[in-house]
């Protein structure tokens, strides 16, 4: 190893599991989710000494989840470890989601020593070869002399820009090589430029378009979560007077106890927000993509309205449609810069027609049903919680009516697999979004199909003390590809109900406190005392098993022409 | 429409897996590549072509750059470039028809590499268009075997516009 002249005694040389932990403490790394395996022992034996929490899942796909939620509560890295071949495969759905989600993730996976790789050796798999589509940037270390360096590069470029998850695969020789550790420097990668700030003349554009708006409306994504954008976004609401909507990845960027909010758009979304951005004659998209589950049908999505796409990913502007003043930067820093432009406009008959269509389209439900309404559970959690607790979901129906019928007024309160849909998210996300933030109420909304992807995770909030609390809406089916199939498959159920344990016996069982509710009479009564729990806690609400999730724009329909608003006639 | 995309990347192991993967993942179809290493050792330098309308180009450019390995892509549409395949062809040859062969080869600038007594090996070089018409001429005698590079390109240095 040849020593940089200028400083000869500044590089040390450490085994590289050692080097490994230097390089986590370094970063600041305060957690890690991992599970062991025969080739990470070495960097396993360096974690017993270090001043790094360490959480073990039962399953590698619970710790990355775990690690996604930590790094969503809180905005930082998550990190996470496996072992290789299946430690590393299991993490594939977990940085999968974290990828579509924009989640900044740094994982490290054992791999066989470099002289094996490509020999079909035990537990060896191609592991920068399969979660290649899955992360935003992948490496393997082959050199001990690149290993410092390649740690410090995956945490800049998890964060970096959009953020994602980066897999860096440790083969053991590595682990055990003495490994360099040069002196930090400025990380500089050739080509590698992401642009923050906004260009003047598009803000200036699309401020002017803003001014000159009569029906003005705030398409509002996850990039505003991730950029720390929320009180831009509020100011940039006040001051130029728009309504804002946002969608499932960015519940909370917006207090949606504000009048000016719309609540979230899309398939599921609420009918004035829907009805607002069709109607509308400038659509502001802020840190959002235009996904399907958003636009509907694109051809006829905001007919009549002019885009402005504001977006730190250039990639995402005019991918899905055609957008008129793209702005590339980041989404705080470009409303910040824009918000100096705007003017206020009173636009008293736009929002004279929101208020008309949020009073005659309201989430809603049957509320005089004998049986226990999912709607009626998620509106007396929010109730109980004051709307202050950090909501995590799995995928479905309850995922939908957790959005719908929680009111979120924080960014980094709602944690859910947005992008990719991840069933099974649910439990460990509750987990590691209780580790972030350990004086907050974390509430694991979840379905029962969800839950028992993951309901082993239970026995990890347990060994850890955490309190997590679980509020189990149990149809007894997969509830969304039930309503799917009532709605677009003539009632034929085809394997879209499961046989459930009793979901509170194995709670208890494993350690947990259960509880189970069938009558709507308990509802109330039962969350009062899971709120009081210390251990984690399950509540098993059997619900409707034929509720649907209203409204809904059927997939290829246009965001106006939604079903179930009927619904509303029995409010 | 075609396009060339002369993409400077790292010279790493995995690059082109990252690249050829972008590409099958996001359903962009790769018309040519062409990969080797550029004066300075650590990059290299991917011709690739792809043929599509403006918005999947835009996107098969943004994609690119997301890389982290890819350090710049420079798309030659509309300017004046300099685009060569290189071809290695073996046509069927006896001796009475060498003559016209050889005819042949001297007027598309090609060179004999290697000759017997049923067959002559070429070797050619020129635009796309140029080797598909030498191809073309060589079917009469029958050809044998043909291994193509994918485009190379330059944009020219003079800067002066010319009609693709």
């Amino acid at each position: 190893m040849s020593k940089n002249k200028s400083q000869p005694d500044s590089t040390v040389c450490k085994p590289g599991s050692q080097v490994i932990v230097d390089m986590l403490i370094e970063q600041g790394v305060e957690v890690i989710f991992g599970y062991l395996g025969g080739v990470v022992l070495p960097l396993f034996d360096k974690l017993y000494d270090a001043p790094i929490k360490f959480i073990i899942p039962r399953h590698e796909q619970g710790g990355c989840h775990m690690a996604d939620a930590y790094a969503r509560a809180t905005g930082k890295t998550g990190v996470v470890i496996a072992t290789s071949g299946p430690g590393a495969t299991n993490l594939v759905t977990g940085l999968a989601t974290a990828m579509m989600d924009s989640v900044p993730l740094v994982a490290i996976t054992g791999q066989v020593r470099t002289s094996l790789i490509g020999n079909d050796a035990f537990q060896e798999a191609d592991t920068t070869g399969i979660t290649r589509p899955v992360t935003k940037h992948n490496v393997i270390v082959k050199d001990p002399n690149d290993l410092a360096q390649t740690i410090r590069e995956a945490f800049y470029i998890a964060q970096a820009g959009r953020p994602g998850p980066v897999l860096i695969d440790m083969p053991v020789d590595m682990q055990l090589a003495e490994c360099p550790i040069p002196p930090k420097a400025k990380i500089e990668l050739p080509g590698f430029r992401i642009q923050y700030k906004g260009h003047a003349r598009q803000i200036a554009a699309a401020a002017t378009a803003i001014n000159a708006s009569k029906k003005p409306v705030l398409y509002v994504g996850g990039g505003c979560i991730i950029s720390g954008a929320s009180e831009a976004l509020r100011a940039v609401a006040k001051k130029a007077n728009i309504p804002v909507t946002t969608t499932l990845m960015a519940m909370g960027a917006y207090d949606q106890n504000r009048p000016e909010s719309l609540d979230m758009l899309g398939m599921h979304g609420s009918a004035y927000a829907n009805y607002a951005v069709q109607q509308s004659d400038l659509l502001i998209s802020v840190g959002a993509r235009f996904e399907d589950r958003v636009t509907g049908n694109l051809e006829t999505f905001a007919p009549h309205a002019k885009i402005v796409h504001i977006d730190l990913d250039p990639s995402n502007i005019g991918k899905n449609l055609h957008v008129d003043i793209p702005v590339v930067g980041d989404a705080r820093e470009v409303l910040e810069q824009m918000l100096e432009a705007l003017e206020y406009k009173p636009r008293k008959e736009w929002f004279e027609q929101i208020a008309a269509w949020k009073a005659s389209h309201p989430f809603t439900y049957d509320k005089n049903a004998d049986v226990v309404k999912p709607q009626y559970v998620i509106e007396e959690v929010c109730r109980q919680t004051g709307g202050d607790a950090i909501i995590t979901t799995g995928v479905g129906q309850h995922q939908m009516w957790a959005a719908q019928f929680y009111k979120y007024s924080q960014p980094r309160q709602f944690i859910t697999s947005g992008g990719l849909g991840t069933m099974g998210f649910g439990v460990p996300s509750a987990i590691g979004a209780q580790i972030a933030c350990p004086d907050r109420v974390v509430i694991g909304i979840d379905g029962d199909s969800s839950f028992n992807m993951t309901l082993t995770e239970l026995s990890t909030a347990v060994m850890y003390d955490l309190p997590i609390k679980i509020v189990l809406i149990n149809n007894g089916f997969m509830g969304m590809v039930r309503q799917w199939q009532e709605l677009f498959y003539g009632r034929r159920y085809s394997q879209s109900s499961l046989k459930n344990p009793d979901f509170a016996k194995v709670a208890e069982a494993l350690g947990c406190v259960g509880i189970t509710v069938d009558k709507k009479d308990q509802v109330a009564g039962a969350i009062e005392k899971m709120l009081k729990q210390t251990k984690p806690c399950v509540v098993d609400f059997r619900v409707d098993p034929e509720e649907n999730v209203w409204p809904m724009v059927p997939a290829g329909k246009s965001l106006h022409e939604m079903d179930g608003l009927d619904i509303f006639e029995m409010a | 429409m075609k396009h060339i995309l002369s993409t400077l990347v790292l010279n790493k192991p995995g690059v082109l897996a990252n690249v050829a993967g972008m590409f099958a993942a996001r359903a962009f179809n790769i018309d040519s590549l062409a990969v080797g290493r550029t004066d300075d050792p650590t990059l290299s330098r991917m011709t690739i072509v792809i043929v599509g309308d403006d918005k999947v180009v835009e996107q098969v450019r943004k994609q690119l750059v997301k890389i982290v390995e890819v350090v710049k892509v420079q798309d030659f549409v509309g300017q004046d470039v300099v685009a060569r395949d290189l071809m290695l062809v073996s046509v069927a040859c006896n001796p009475e028809k060498r003559p016209e062969i050889l005819a042949l080869i001297e007027m598309f600038g090609g060179k004999v590499v290697d000759i017997g007594p049923k067959f002559i090996m070429v070797e050619v070089a020129g635009p796309e268009n140029k080797i598909e018409a030498f191809i073309d001429l060589c079917r009469p005698y029958g050809v044998k075997s043909i291994v193509r590079t994918g485009t190379v390109a330059m944009a020219r240095q003079t800067r002066t516009k010319t009609e693709e």
